[in-house]
């Protein structure tokens, strides 16, 4: 991806009717090493129409203030490096647009919440990845398959996990969830997510194991079907309906 | 920050600041060369892996395309015809010693990853399907053939994933967030024999030294020398960069792939697969034009080939849009079943980043910088060269970063997916047979010191350059300059450029002072990675009279096999800063291993 994202440079854009303008953000600061509490600080960003949210946080750090901290890496949406809450919702700053956000107000940009705080843009993951690995989120399949080969699984079979298999462990869901927020034991929607993604697996073995885990005090029965997360996620993964199906699943005692 | 408990104090020790770890094997890189090798590595032997980003952030994940393997379930297939078409679409500068090798180990890999969970689209029979890619053929080059096993247009996030579940499955220990920024080298009876490596993490600022057996690096490209790429913004190629600045050859670095279909304007990339399933390239008036260029496999013509098409469609006044600089691949025909079940990301970040939707319009589309075909050399074990043939016992390099050679001159599709995983296999594999018998290299006093000078050289520097304007320079140029056609001309315009910023860079300051998640800092850490690595390929480039696979010098237009059919070999000798990059850049060749195939005209 360019390093800035001129719209004059880009096809469809040319019309010199589309010029830049500038937007307003305010940024939700924490520096660990000097403030006691975050701070709101505002930018005037010159942007157009097609940039992202992800440019005007890279043209705030490298033309006005170097110390701005967030993370990012594909800056297409692949990566899951740059979940944030833009305008009160949780989102990937690479793939919101300005165009798609009303900037006749200052746009809001803070770290996504129930995560710590480490600085700026930036939260402790650790929680997040320990609940994923807590769902044993790999195959157990035992039996070596036929002849050495691959598996046989039906197209119907692939397509029954498809959605969930799409997670980019990005924590948009986990961070958007109010009962994540105020009971930090709580597994959250992506560590389902990944489980569902195992549990629905024609080839897998062991999904008794962690539909048990699930039925926890700290599982799935936390959901209060509140759909943020299926809202907050930039894959369009139905978070909602597979925590549901993964209910189901625990009631019927088997996939 | 550590995703597992390693830091229990038997092996973890903290001196004047300073923390010392000890581990059999440490890999450098958590993509999916790094975590493929971990794999092997973890269960057999005391393992890290080392990692700037969290694993499932490595741009593996991006890959959308397939992962080749000549598994013959959907069509006729074998792993010779894949040697043959991975030799040719190199433009033989392939070894084809490693090519034979990576085709034949093809299979396994696909199957491995298949056991391990990994969800590859299926054929109706429940096998694993396979599509199209460019430059993959039956029978030497007769047709197109069905080759790249794929997962939708999320291979890579598949395989990433994949290994990564494997990786907890196997509790190997991660330091994520760690930036590995120096190999320690130790003189042993007058030899540089690898001790370890120094990293800094990102989370406290504080230096970590890992002693070591084996060291693997598998660090990833160096997309980033160019403006319009694929690559993500951490593609800094900080392994690569290391080595060289340690002393080491780097191979074949004038060889940079330039894929054909990314976004116009953005890079953002679209996959070859498109065209594996149907899709064409169109000029401003409709024409097919690769017909003209690659009458046989037309749209489906390796990426060198299409992209240089492209780029002349454009140059000759054929190009579409209001400033006639991009064609369109034109996905219109191919149905919206076939573009939401087959090809749903890149549907999504066409409409997402360009507002078009390939349903009913055709993407505006230019090359964009890919794959760096060259690296590290090593040979078929993964073992780094400290010359064409000493190995440097104990240090290994695979994936992106190394260069074995299995892509010559040019990478075809689906071929470095199968790389990351063959090569990272053999990797870990050797790593640990390695580590069975060798004893630590003692560590030299103060291993730390160089990344500690780097590092206060930045945060203290009162200097009066920027990051952002220096790497903006150098990237605008590589793209101005050194992209798909080169030129003396262009090239020695590009050199100057870099000499020029490498001497401002030494002027450059960071705002941010902090000691914590200083990402200011460490921006300014890969600025220095990639200016050294973009002057290395400027001038291997300008030194390769000739024109072969993904280096195309419009002044010597032909491919000269009698003087070049041989790899570049680079080294870092002299004063590093030396005006003229011939007085710090020592440019020596290393044979091509051919075994069956003869170079041919290579015609589609
Ligand atoms: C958009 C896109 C699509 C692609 N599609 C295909 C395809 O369909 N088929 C195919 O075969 N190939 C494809 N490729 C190419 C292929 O994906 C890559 O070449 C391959 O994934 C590289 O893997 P890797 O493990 O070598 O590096 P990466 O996955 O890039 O991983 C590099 C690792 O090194 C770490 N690292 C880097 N520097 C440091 C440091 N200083 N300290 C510590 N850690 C460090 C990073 O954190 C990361 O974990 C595609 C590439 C792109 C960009
Ligand atoms: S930067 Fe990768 S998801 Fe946004």
């Amino acid at each position: 991806m360019s390093t800035t994202t001129i719209a004059a440079d880009r096809p469809g854009n040319a019309d010199p009717a589309i010029t830049p303008f500038t937007v307003t953000f305010l940024i939700r600061r924490f520096d660990p090493e000097v403030d006691e509490e975050p701070r709101w600080q505002d930018f005037d960003v010159e942007m157009y129409a097609t940039d992202r949210v992800l440019d005007a946080l890279h043209k705030i750090k490298w033309e006005q203030d170097g110390s701005l901290t967030f993370r990012r890496s594909c800056a297409h949406g692949i990566c899951g490096s740059d979940a944030m809450r833009i305008n009160g919702r949780n989102r990937l700053a690479c793939k919101t647009l300005i165009k798609d956000l009303d900037i006749s107000k200052p746009i809001y940009v803070e770290a996504i919440k129930g995560l710590p705080l480490e600085k700026d843009l930036i939260v402790d993951m650790e929680p997040f990845f320990a609940s994923f690995r807590e769902v044993q989120p790999f195959l157990i399949a035992n039996k070596a398959p036929e002849g050495g080969k691959e598996r046989i699984q039906t197209v119907a079979q692939r397509e029954r996990f498809d959605d969930t298999t799409k997670c980019i462990l990005c924590a948009a869901c986990t961070s958007s969830c109010p009962v994540f927020w105020t009971d930090g034991q709580y597994f959250g929607p992506a560590a389902i997510v990944n489980a569902h993604r195992f549990i629905f697996d024609s080839r897998d073995e062991d999904a008794k194991v962690r539909l048990d885990i699930l039925n926890d005090k700290e599982g799935v029965w936390r959901c209060r079907t509140t759909f943020n997360c299926s809202e907050a996620c930039p894959r369009g993964i139905q978070v909602t309906q597979a925590i549901a199906e993964v209910k189901q699943a625990i009631m019927r005692g088997k996939p | 920050m550590t995703q597992s408990s390693s830091f229990d104090s038997a092996d973890h020790t903290i001196v004047d600041g300073v923390h010392y770890h000890q581990f059999d094997v440490v890999i450098v890189g958590a993509g999916g060369a790094g975590m493929r090798a971990a794999i092997e590595a973890g269960p057999h032997a005391k393992t890290a892996v080392i990692s700037k980003l969290y694993p499932t952030r490595s741009h593996t994940g991006a890959a959308q395309g397939g992962m080749a393997a000549a598994l013959a379930n959907v069509e006729e297939d074998n792993w010779e015809w894949h040697t043959f078409d991975t030799i040719k679409g190199g433009d033989y500068l392939v070894d084809q010693d490693a090519a034979e090798i990576l085709a034949k180990e093809a299979i396994d890999a696909v199957l491995d990853l298949e056991n391990m969970g990994l969800p590859f689209n299926r054929t109706p029979e429940g096998k694993i399907d396979q599509r199209r890619f460019g430059g993959h053929t039956r029978d030497h080059g007769k047709a197109p053939v069905r080759r790249a096993c794929y997962a939708a247009d999320r291979t890579g996030h598949m395989i990433l994933q994949t290994l990564y579940q494997n990786c907890v499955k196997h509790g190997i220990n991660f330091f994520n967030e760690y930036y590995v920024l120096d190999l320690v080298m130790t003189n042993v009876d007058g030899v540089d024999q690898p001790s370890g490596v120094v990293a800094y993490d990102l989370s406290t600022g504080e230096l970590h030294v890992f002693q070591a057996k084996a060291i693997i690096f598998a660090t990833g490209g160096f997309g980033k020398i160019y403006k319009t790429t694929s690559n993500a913004h951490t593609l800094t190629g900080d392994g690569v960069g290391i080595i060289w600045r340690k002393g080491l050859p780097l191979e074949d670095m004038e060889f940079f792939q330039f894929h054909p279909t990314g976004l116009a304007g953005l890079g953002i990339l679209l996959t070859e697969g498109a065209r594996g399933e149907g899709a064409i390239l169109r000029n401003a008036s409709g024409e097919r034009f690769m017909e003209r260029y690659a009458p046989t496999i037309k749209d489906l013509a390796p990426r060198d080939i299409v992209a240089r098409c492209m780029v002349q469609e454009v140059a000759e006044g054929r190009g579409a849009g209001p400033n006639k600089d991009y064609v369109y691949l034109d996905c219109t025909h191919l149905g919206a079943e076939v573009l939401e079940t087959k090809l749903p990301d890149i549907t999504e970040f066409a409409r997402t980043y360009l507002g078009v939707d390939p349903v009913t319009e055709p993407v505006p589309v230019m090359p964009t910088a890919h794959y760096a075909m060259g690296g590290i050399p090593t040979n078929v074990n993964a073992e780094v060269l400290r010359d064409n043939t000493t190995v440097v016992p104990g240090l290994y390099a695979a994936g992106e970063c190394a260069c074995v050679s299995v892509h010559g001159s040019n990478r075809l599709g689906t071929n470095s997916l199968l790389d990351i995983n063959v090569f990272g296999k053999r990797a870990g594999n050797n790593a640990v047979e390695y580590v069975k018998t060798a004893e630590f290299t003692p560590l030299p006093k103060d291993p730390a010191a160089a990344v500690r000078g780097l590092i206060d050289g930045i945060r203290n520097s009162t200097g009066t350059e920027r990051v952002s304007v220096l790497r903006k320079e150098l990237q605008d140029m590589m793209d101005a300059k050194a992209q798909v056609f080169r030129t003396d001309e262009s090239l020695a315009e590009v050199t100057q450029t870099i000499h020029t910023l490498r001497e401002r860079y030494k002027n450059v300051a960071v705002q941010d002072k902090g000691r914590r998640f200083n990402t200011d800092l460490l921006e300014a850490v890969e600025l220095g990675f990639l200016l050294d690595l973009a002057e290395v390929v400027v001038y291997s480039a300008r030194n390769r009279k000739e024109s072969r696979g993904g280096h195309m010098r419009d002044d010597y237009p032909n491919r000269d096999d009698e003087t070049y059919m041989k790899h570049t070999m680079a080294y870092l000798s002299g004063d590093p800063h030396s005006a003229d990059a011939a007085d710090h850049i020592r440019l020596d060749w290393k044979p091509v291993t051919v075994t069956r195939y003869q170079p041919m005209e290579r015609k589609y």
